[in-house]
């Protein structure tokens, strides 16, 4: 659609041939086009403004013109066979904008979550961090399962790029818990709801898995998103171990996931506690380029990135009573706590450099 | 429960639901009599109801009780806005003052068997650390301190006092979620059908609906199995508002959370409607509740989905919107028309030469 805008816009300039020259796309996947001579010169009779048209004729084309110009665009974007391509994106659009479709109940948009929201994403963990997945085979392929990850990266985008991961190598959709802060903040909270996250807390944990969703939990939470570049790699605290409790009661497996390379996209390396206190935000960022930069400093850095999923720790071998006994949680948090520490060292190990 | 020839007393007959509720119990061969009590006199056709005028607020309810020998009494008076009673204090004494009179004349009288009370979903209060799904022992995240939600919160604990005071009287409590229906007024209802629909920029809620009849069916339900407990009470499913509004076909105004009290006075002033601050928080952050219980311990399951019921209420609903969807449409028609694509870009395809201006229409 973009591209199709542009060669729109582009239509504007004054004169004739050089707007013809412009529209021509540069390495496009289409066929050459040869209609620019066999279009007619521009006709009074047979003339549409265009928009934004003066009413001066130097202004206007003719509309043999429109139609190569959309018939050119429609190839560029959607390929040769544009044509049932397009009305299947004009029906999906329709459907969208009619209402009809389904989501789930926590808001869970499976639709525009695979179309765009994933999609969106997945050039920055193609491209950008060049993510790399081992242990895929640990992501049960059915049932409700838990992946336990470490937090880090000053925003959380480890999350975002665990999403599309899992939901590329594994074809599920990991369903996030996350912070109530997410769904306090307009814009990102709907998106996240619509991504398939919900607040993490035990009553949302336990529903979800118990539907036998792949629910993702980041333990540390803000104190391992915020925390200074200096305490790279290093876990923190990991909650009070509410997400063990939840994994006991519905039976479902452990899978702990280490991500490295998330710790050096935005490298904190300050913080403004008492601005951050004043906003209700858990903390400010200082990084080497943000704000010093200002908008560019949001770019992060393009580390290379690792995400290990370890092998699943089984809950459905202890008793009923399991997730009530508070020493035994405790025991299976450090556990798993401890496969990820360890797992982080022998990634970083085996990691050439940062960036490569 | 379900003795022969039981007399019911139903408050709050002088609004639609009210009476609905009171003359489809009339028509139930179990029933014997039906006595429906308000302040105001129902308007329209009462059926095979008895209307007494009285006042709950006042201890006359108690002798009419009495005097009726009432065995089932359905609690269907508590409302969610001042509306024509007057202000918020007037409000507030008819839920609670009212409901605490009707309460203790139950206690009192020893033919009442069976006390049923609509409550609303709206006691869950509705907030960003809310769970998805509210089930029947979860709490509030945060209490109500004012309003609608405050009221019920209330209700439900003298309620409550009573079932601990009588236990022979078997209680039960509906807790309601939104609902719709084509004919129902209420504070959702009348926000649905503005013409233009203010939403709260950057936020889609999750709303759940109850079909009106549903509502009547439950209730009749509760009154004829007598289980008692607290249920929730709504269609299955959630919607999103955006989807919602999309359904409806109406047309939408994004305004930021902080100025939609603004709006809502205004709203107010020409009696479309108001925003309480229930109503804000739920049109910020939505809410769904589990009705599993209502499936298994009440052995009720509604016929309308939460997609039915909308759907069922805007069936006479003039679109305001939809004018996004109407180009798509006429432009789908355009490509199914048009001849097979086949010669690349030099094929003769008359009806597409007004195309260009369609994908940016699409957009809108």
């Amino acid at each position: 659609m973009t591209e199709a805008t542009g060669s729109r816009r582009s239509v504007s300039p004054t004169d004739d041939s050089v707007e013809q020259a412009e529209v021509i796309p540069i390495g496009s996947r289409g066929s050459r086009h040869e209609s620019e001579g066999d279009v007619p010169p521009p006709d009074v009779d047979d003339v549409l403004p265009p928009p934004g048209a003066t009413g001066s004729d130097r202004f206007v084309l003719s509309t043999e013109q429109w139609r190569g110009l959309f018939v050119r665009a429609a190839t560029e974007v959607f390929g040769e066979a544009w044509e049932p391509q397009l009305a299947r994106f004009l029906a999906f659009l329709r459907r969208r904008i009619t209402g009809d479709y389904a989501v789930d109940e926590f808001g869970f948009d499976a639709e525009i979550t695979q179309r765009f929201f994933l999609s969106a994403l997945r050039p920055l963990a193609e491209r950008w961090f060049r993510v790399e997945v081992r242990g895929i085979e640990n992501i049960p392929t059915e049932g409700g399962a838990l992946v336990v990850s470490n937090h880090s990266g000053t925003v959380p985008i480890d999350g975002l790029m665990t999403m599309v991961s899992v939901h590329d190598h594994s074809g599920r959709f990991l369903r996030p818990l996350g912070a109530d802060l997410v769904f306090r903040l307009p814009v990102i909270g709907a998106m996240a709801r619509k991504g398939g996250a919900t607040l993490a807390c035990q009553e949302d944990a336990e529903r979800m898995l118990g539907q036998g969703e792949l629910v993702g939990v980041w333990p540390e939470g803000f104190k391992g998103v915020g925390k200074p570049f200096s305490h790279r790699y290093k876990l923190q605290r990991f909650g009070r171990g509410g997400f063990v409790a939840a994994a006991l009661r519905t039976g479902v497996p452990i899978v702990p996931l280490s991500v490295v390379g998330a710790e050096e996209i935005y490298p904190l390396v300050g913080n403004i506690p008492s601005l951050a206190r004043l906003i209700g935000v858990p903390y400010i960022p200082i990084t080497p380029f943000f704000p010093l930069l200002g908008p560019l400093g949001l770019i992060p850095l393009p580390s290379k990135w690792l995400l290990e999923f370890g092998e699943p720790i089984r809950t459905d071998e202890y008793d009923a009573g399991a997730a009530e006994d508070p020493m035994l949680v405790f025991n299976v948090t450090d556990q798993v706590r401890e496969t990820i520490q360890q797992t982080l060292y022998s990634l970083l190990m085996q990691r050439e450099s940062v960036f490569r | 429960m379900a003795s022969v020839g039981r007399v019911v007393l139903v408050t709050g007959v002088s609004r639609d639901l009210g009476l609905k509720f009171a003359r489809a119990a009339a028509e139930h061969p179990g029933v014997d009599r039906v006595i429906g009590v308000d302040v105001v006199p129902p308007r329209g056709d009462i059926g095979g109801v008895s209307f007494v005028r009285a006042d709950i607020r006042n201890p006359i309810i108690a002798k009419v009780i009495a005097k009726e020998d009432v065995d089932t009494v359905v609690h269907m008076s508590v409302i969610a806005t001042p509306g024509s009673t007057g202000g918020r204090t007037t409000m507030k004494e008819l839920n609670v003052i009212g409901t605490m009179q009707l309460l203790a004349a139950c206690q009192k009288s020893p033919q009442v068997r069976q006390l049923v009370v609509k409550s609303t979903t709206t006691v869950y209060g509705a907030s960003h650390r809310d769970p998805a799904m509210f089930t029947e022992e979860m709490e509030p995240r945060h209490a109500a301190r004012s309003g609608y939600a405050k009221d019920v919160a209330e209700i439900e604990g003298y309620v409550r006092g009573l079932a601990r005071r009588r236990p022979d009287v078997s209680v039960t409590v509906l807790r309601c979620a939104n609902v719709i229906g084509p004919e129902v007024r209420s504070p959702i209802a009348d926000y649905l059908r503005l013409p233009l629909v203010p939403t709260v920029l950057g936020f889609d809620p999750r709303l759940q609906f109850l079909h009106e009849r549903d509502l009547l069916t439950a209730m009749c339900h509760a009154v004829a199995t007598g289980q008692p407990g607290t249920f929730n009470v709504a269609g299955s499913g959630v919607l999103p508002l955006s989807q919602i509004l999309r359904r409806l076909g109406r047309a939408t105004v994004p305004i930021p959370g902080f100025a939609l009290g603004q709006v809502g006075n205004t709203l107010k002033r020409f009696g479309l409607g108001e925003f309480s601050p229930e109503l804000r928080a739920f049109l910020t952050f939505g809410r769904g509740v589990d009705t599993t219980r209502m499936r298994t311990e009440l052995g009720f399951s509604p016929v309308y989905s939460t997609v039915a019921a909308l759907d069922d209420f805007g069936a006479d609903l003039r679109p305001t919107g939809g004018r996004a969807e109407r180009v798509l449409g006429s432009l789908e028609q355009r490509l199914d028309r048009a001849p097979a694509f086949v010669g690349g870009p030099h094929s003769d395809l008359p009806d597409l030469s007004d195309l260009p201006e369609a994908p940016g229409g699409a957009r809108d």
